[in-house]
Parts: structure tokens; sequence; C-alpha cells
């Protein structure tokens, strides 16, 4: 059962159109700039899931004969302290980008969908304990959970995973537990009580798929704060670890003294991280504009 | 109102309560304390003489007696020692946090100056080119890391005078310390501006589909006497309401940014304490950062309550 009707949102925009294509071709007609951000994503996906088939050179591999050779027509954008290939790592460094922003958002949606709806659907002293977990989470800057986390967990691509995913909890955990309590009371989940229908089947069957639409929105705009956070995490030596190509970590604080010897270190990894977060926010704008009617503007 | 502000004050008291439990076990439950890197770096391990440094430390005590030390401490403004300087954590804290005070205080300014009325200006002209650009600017603002953002700014400095700033020396003039840290809080402010933009736009345009804004239009008020009179009036009401995510959102910004240029402010300490697990410096700092956001999100309820007679809040 999904609970997303495109058929209703494109009959009411007056789009005739049949078919997935020409409906795809109808939303990029209609928002131009989420248009552009699946597009980036696209990019960002494809150079995750193709590193190898587009790079010429091993992101790990050093050569102290190419230490921070400048940008060349073999390095198409330069090489690091190491000599090592910075295109290379930056296209590898998608899959780390990418590992981080899927496995945290994921996590912290299901924990956070989780809590949402048992504090929302059961009520009672779970609402309130579950209230309170939120309030506390929420009550440390994003970042400096995050940094918590990460200090206390260690440096690993799983614990970096783990670190931002709790943080991201409280958010979906409001979402889910606002739409709950106001479907609880809705007929259809009378009725399905009335035939008889376990609560379990009831939450996860008939409630869960109705809160999708929010949540659909919500997961995409935290998937490029993920990416933000894990970048700034590995920049400060907090989160993902050498060697791993980890596009904040290629700006760690050396990164200070390229600023005068080899800029190329410093632009690169920035445009990538930004142009993917940018990428995200435009789609998770569009998608929002699309799912949630009363944010329509 | 009373009793809402009662209870509403006892389940900040348990918030912070909560917090401050999570701060400490997460702290505790890291692997390898001040004692095993201290260790680790002096590269030999003496037993006795390690024992001797966790009950100097009172590392040795259990949790529970740990946890009351420390809350009783700060209850009375001690703060305990730094692991590493080994001097009172208070002394290593307070003159750090001018600085940063200053950098946040102004990016604040920024924010606000440069953010609210472009979110206007981007409402008020919903759909015009003008809006898109506004819109792709902050959008973009958002998505741009603030230590690259910072780092893009050392670039240009390095480009243009061949040097980038130093502020190891306290500036000597109210005028000298406005010119050195204006150029960081910039930095921190431009990415808060971008929220800035982004929060003013949508409360804007939710009041401009008001009712009652048709009914000004319609009694032929003027498109900048229903923008600027009826409707901004109402708009800015929800947008001082996250200054408490806007504080969250510049104290982010502080930490890298400080880090990347190097200022000694409280927020890049922050994180040099926990490189260095240096537990009373990272606890009570994070502990005090929890503070100012549930306080400020407090007040902001408060002043909520308060400003806008619509909400009527029983106890």
């Amino acid at each position: 059962m999904s609970s997303i009707d495109y058929r209703a949102e494109l009959a009411r925009a007056g789009a005739n159109v049949e078919g997935r294509w020409s409906a795809i071709r109808f939303f990029a007609r209609r928002y131009p700039l989420g248009a552009v951000g699946a597009m980036i994503m696209a990019v960002f996906l494809f150079a995750a899931f193709f590193a190898p088939l587009i790079t010429v050179y091993d992101p790990l591999t050093t050569n102290s004969a190419l230490s921070l050779a400048r940008p060349s027509a073999a390095h198409w954008l330069g090489c690091d302290f190491m000599g090592r290939d910075v295109y290379s790592r930056i296209v590898y460094g998608a899959r780390i980008s990418l590992a981080v922003g899927c496995g945290s958002m994921s996590l912290g949606v299901s924990i956070g969908v989780l809590i949402g709806l048992l504090s929302g659907y059961l009520g009672g002293w779970i609402d309130l304990a579950a209230q309170r977990l939120i309030d506390i989470l929420q009550s440390l800057p994003l970042l400096v959970m995050a940094l918590l986390m990460a200090a206390s967990l260690g440096p690993s691509l799983h614990n970096t995973i783990i670190a931002i995913s709790i943080p991201l909890i409280p958010y979906s955990a409001r979402v889910v537990r606002a739409t709950t309590l106001s479907l609880r009371e809705q007929p259809f989940v009378e009725s399905a009580k009335a035939i008889g229908m376990s609560e379990l089947r009831i939450a996860l069957r008939h409630i869960l798929p109705n809160t999708l639409a929010p949540l659909i929105v919500l997961a995409t705009a935290q998937f490029g704060s993920t990416i933000l956070t894990e970048a700034t995490l590995s920049f400060l030596g907090l989160g993902i670890p050498e060697p791993h190509p980890s596009w904040g970590r290629m700006l760690s604080e050396s990164a200070a003294e390229y600023v005068r010897t080899a800029p190329w270190l410093v632009i690169f990894p920035g445009l990538a991280i930004s142009f993917v977060v940018f990428g995200t926010n435009l789609l998770g704008d569009a998608l929002r504009d699309i799912l949630d009617p009363r944010q329509r503007s | 109102m009373g009793s809402y502000l009662v209870r509403r004050f006892g389940l900040m008291l348990l918030t912070l309560f909560g917090i401050s439990v999570i701060i400490f076990l997460m702290l505790r439950l890291a692997p390898g304390n001040i004692a095993d890197i201290l260790f680790d770096a002096a590269g030999f391990v003496d037993p006795a003489e390690k024992a001797k440094i966790m009950e100097d430390l009172g590392l040795d005590k259990p949790l529970p007696v740990q946890y009351a030390q420390w809350i009783g401490g700060l209850l009375q403004g001690d703060l305990g020692y730094s692991y590493v300087s080994d001097r009172p954590a208070i002394r290593e804290i307070l003159p750090r946090i001018p600085i940063t005070a200053r950098v946040g205080g102004l990016a604040l300014c920024f924010a606000v100056l440069i953010g609210v009325p472009l979110g206007v200006i981007s409402a008020v002209k919903q759909n015009t080119r003008l809006d898109y650009i506004l819109r792709v600017l902050s959008l973009s603002g958002l998505s741009m890391p603030a230590f690259w953002l910072g780092l893009l700014v050392l670039m240009g400095f390095v480009s243009y005078f061949g040097t980038i700033p130093i502020y190891t020396d306290a500036p000597q003039s109210f005028w000298a310390a406005l010119g050195m840290y204006s150029i960081p809080a910039a930095v921190v402010g431009f990415r808060s501006s971008a929220l800035m933009t982004r929060l003013t736009r949508s409360s804007m345009l939710e009041v401009l589909r008001q009712d009652y804004i048709r009914t000004a239009r319609s009694k032929g008020a003027s498109e900048n006497v229903v923008n600027y009179h009826h409707a901004l009036k109402n708009a800015v009401l929800p947008v001082v309401t996250v200054i408490g995510i806007e504080a969250a959102f510049l104290m982010g910004g502080l930490i890298v940014t400080e880090t990347v240029f190097n200022i000694p402010g409280v927020a890049r300490f922050l994180v040099e304490a926990i490189r260095w697990r240096d537990y009373p410096i990272v606890q009570n700092l994070v502990m005090y950062i929890a503070i100012i956001v549930v306080f400020i999100n407090f007040t902001v309820d408060m002043l909520y309550a308060a400003l806008d007679p619509r909400i009527k809040y029983s106890g």
C-alpha cells in the first residue's frame, strides 16, 4: 500500500501524462531546481558505484615522486602530499560519503520511526519517557553530539555512522509521533481495531505507510546533513581514519598549510562535498513541495 | 501561565539531568582514558605509577561517586582540574569564552542583518528570478562545509595579501578586535544567514497566505503596507522562536571556524580537549553548551507565550 498518490498530484496540475517517463518530464519542468538536484545525485551515485571504471589510478597507492604534483593531463586534479591522485580519491570518496549518508540516515530514521510510532500509538508513560529522551538528545547541537559520540566510540567507518545517526533520531521520531497521533483517531484505524486486527499489525500496516511522505522529505534533507557532518568530523580528525579517501579527511588540518602551497588539495574535495550536499538539498526541497502540500510554496 | 512556567522549568531541569548522565557515561565508556594515553605517549607502563595517576585523578572510584563529585563541583563552580595542563579547568575555560562570544555575537549580527531582509525579499518576490537566485544562494550557503568556506577565505587572503590573519595575540583596541574577528564571524554568519533566509522566507510565505492579508489587500492597502506593515510583524515571531536552532547551528560553525583560523576560543578548545580525552574540560564544556541551548529554548518558549496572545497554556 502506498500512500503517496502521484496521479492525483499530476491530475490536479493538469498534466496530461501517461507512463513513467512523461511523468518524470512533467516534474522536471515543474520543479527545475529539483531536477538539477536529481541530476547531481545521479552523478554522485554513478561515481560511487562505478568508481573503478572512471578512474585510472588507485586512490591508495602512494608515489613520493608525485608529492604535491600540480594538476596536469595525467593527474587532472593534482596529487596530495603522499603522491596519491586527487581525482581518484575524490571519486572513491563518493563511496565513503554514500556509505555514511545511507548508513547514518537509515539507522537514525529507523530508530526514530520506532520511537515515534511507539510513543505516538501507545501513548501513556512510554510517550512521556520517549519525549524526555528526545528532549535530551536535542539539547546538544548536532555537531557537538556527533563529536562526543565519535570521540567516545573511536575513529572508524562504523563508529562514524553510529555517531552521526544518534543526533538524527529526534527529528524522525517527532515527525512520526505527530503524524501517528493524528492518525490514531481516524475511522480506518478504528475499523481495523473493530475487525480484530492486532495493535502491532495496525501500527505497521496502517499507520506507518501514512507517515511515509514526511519521512521521505526528512530523510532526503538529513542525507545532506550526514555528509556534511561526516566531512566535519573527518576534518577534525575524529571521523573516518586514514587511508580511506574521505572528502573531509582530505581537507584535514594540514589543509591550512596547503592553502599556501597546494590550493588544489583544498578546492576540489570541498567542491565535491558542496556539490553533493547542494544536490540533496535541491532534491529535498522539490520533494517537500511535491509530497507535503501544506509546505507548498 | 504560572503553572505552565513551573512545569516547563521542571522539565528543563529533568532534561539537563538526563544530558549530564549521558555526557558522563559517554566519556567513561570511551576506550582508553587519560592515564592510558599519557602512558602510551611515554612508551612505558609501570602499573603502580599508572594506578597512582588514576587515583590522583579520581578515576579509580566507582562511577556514581565520580558523577556525584562532578555535579557537586559544577554546582559550586568547581570544575575540577584539566588532566592535560594540570590547572583548574575553570582557569582554562573562562579566558577563552570572551573570544568565542565576540566571534559568535558578531556572526549572529551578520546572520540576522543579512538573513532576515533577504528572506523577506525572497518571499515577497516569490517565484520571480530574484527569488530563485536568493533561494539557490541560500541553499548553496547551507551546502558548503563551514570549514571549507573558512579555508577559501584564507586562500583569498594568501593570494591578495600574501599572508593569513593570526589570532594568537589579543587585539589592543575595540576597533582592532572588530576588524580581526569580523572575518571569521562573517564566515560563520554567512551560513547562519542562509538558514535565516530560508526560515524567514517560509514564515513570511505562511503569513502572506492568511485571510487577513487578503482582507488588507481587498480594502486597498498598498503592496508595501501589506508586506511590511501587516505581514512582516507576524512573520518575525516564528523566526524568533528558532533562535535556539540558530544558536546550535552557530555553535557548529564556531567549532570548525575557530579551528581553521586558529582562534584560541572555547569552541576550538573543545575539539582539542576531546582529542586529549581531557574529561573535566570536555564534560564541563559540553554541559555548558547543553545548559545554554536548553535555557535559550526555555526562554524562547516563555517569550512566545508572552508575546503571542493567541497562545494560551493550561498547566
